[in-house]
């Protein structure tokens, strides 16, 4: 395969690629990487890629992976000192307004879901992917994922009431 | 569209059992005006959800082809440098030969006089030589006339 032909293969989903690294990563930097990182690793199994049945699926594994690994070592990582533990971690002012936008509030509330449930609520409710792919990308059970997922939806549903009755946001 | 309808939807949305065109409806139903005001809350969600899809990924992808590049650029340089060696030894290996090969002969009689041509040839260079350098003896004569000794 060359490179014209694999940028057409990934075109319909770097996009997703990315915006599920950034729904794990958060930062839209580290997402950025992970993803050339993914695209990357992919192109170097150019030639073993015919034997999957859905690249995009192998695609989304990947970047599942390679993001869960990253927060692992950050993890392991986290008491470290350096001298960029000092750095001012308050949001910057921009990041401040774009926060009280309310739209940004249901972001928020998904990224303190556990990981698996981020995935899932990024694959189903923004990719609509069916339960079979995201069985297939997660390596799941349907039932496991379904469970997950309503789990995943009552938290955000407990959250936003919460905000709307209280009015915060 | 009913609002007992999607009431319902929700209760099989937050189960995690409707299909994707079930959820479709869902978020149709909240990107539009009359949103019942008791399921005013998740508008927000759903309208977060549409939206979500919009983010897109813009940066380049590194591909390996440019390691590749830099592969078949040492290739042809590496190429390019040994040929031009060997031109260039090739080229002064014929020199030499060239050089090397001064001519013979084979008769005797012509050899010698071949050889006393270039001699001749050459005592007479050395006397042409000589005659210009004569003048020189006039620095010396005149320099006899002014220290004696």
């Amino acid at each position: 395969m060359n490179q014209n032909e694999f940028l057409h293969l990934i075109a319909p989903f770097k996009d997703k690629v990315f915006r599920l690294a950034k729904r794990l990563l958060v930062s839209t930097e580290e997402a950025e990487d992970a993803t050339q990182e993914v695209l990357v690793k992919l192109w170097n199994k150019n030639e073993s890629l015919d034997g999957y049945n859905s690249v995009e699926a192998f695609a989304m594994t990947i970047t599942k992976n390679y993001c869960l690994d990253q927060l692992k070592s950050k993890r392991a990582g986290n008491l470290k000192i350096a001298h960029n533990n000092f750095t001012d971690r308050q949001p910057g002012l921009q990041q401040q307004v774009e926060d009280s936008d309310s739209l940004n509030w249901v972001e928020k509330i998904i990224n303190q879901l556990p990981e698996q449930q981020r995935l899932i609520i990024q694959m189903r409710d923004i990719e609509q992917y069916e339960f079979e792919e995201i069985a297939e990308i997660l390596g799941m059970n349907e039932t496991a994922i379904r469970v997950a997922l309503s789990r995943a939806r009552k938290a955000i549903r407990e959250f936003m009431t919460k905000t709307h009755s209280y009015g915060i946001g | 569209m009913e609002l007992d309808k999607i009431e319902l939807l929700l209760e099989k949305y937050f189960q995690g059992d409707t299909s994707i065109a079930e959820e479709n409806e869902l978020k149709l139903y909240f990107s539009s005006l009359n949103v019942a005001q008791h399921l005013e809350q998740y508008k927000l969600m759903f309208g977060y959800f549409s939206q979500g899809k919009e983010q897109q990924f813009k940066q380049g992808i590194p591909l390996l082809s440019k390691k590749r590049q830099v592969a078949w650029l040492s290739i042809a340089a590496s190429v390019i440098v040994l040929l031009g060696i060997g031109t260039y030894i090739y080229v002064n290996y014929d020199n030499a030969g060239q050089s090397q090969n001064l001519g013979t002969y084979d008769d005797p009689e012509e050899a010698f006089k071949e050889t006393q041509k270039a001699l001749a040839l050459l005592s007479n260079h050395v006397n042409t030589g000589i005659e210009s350098v004569h003048y020189v003896q006039e620095y010396e004569d005149s320099k006899n006339l002014i220290f004696k000794q």
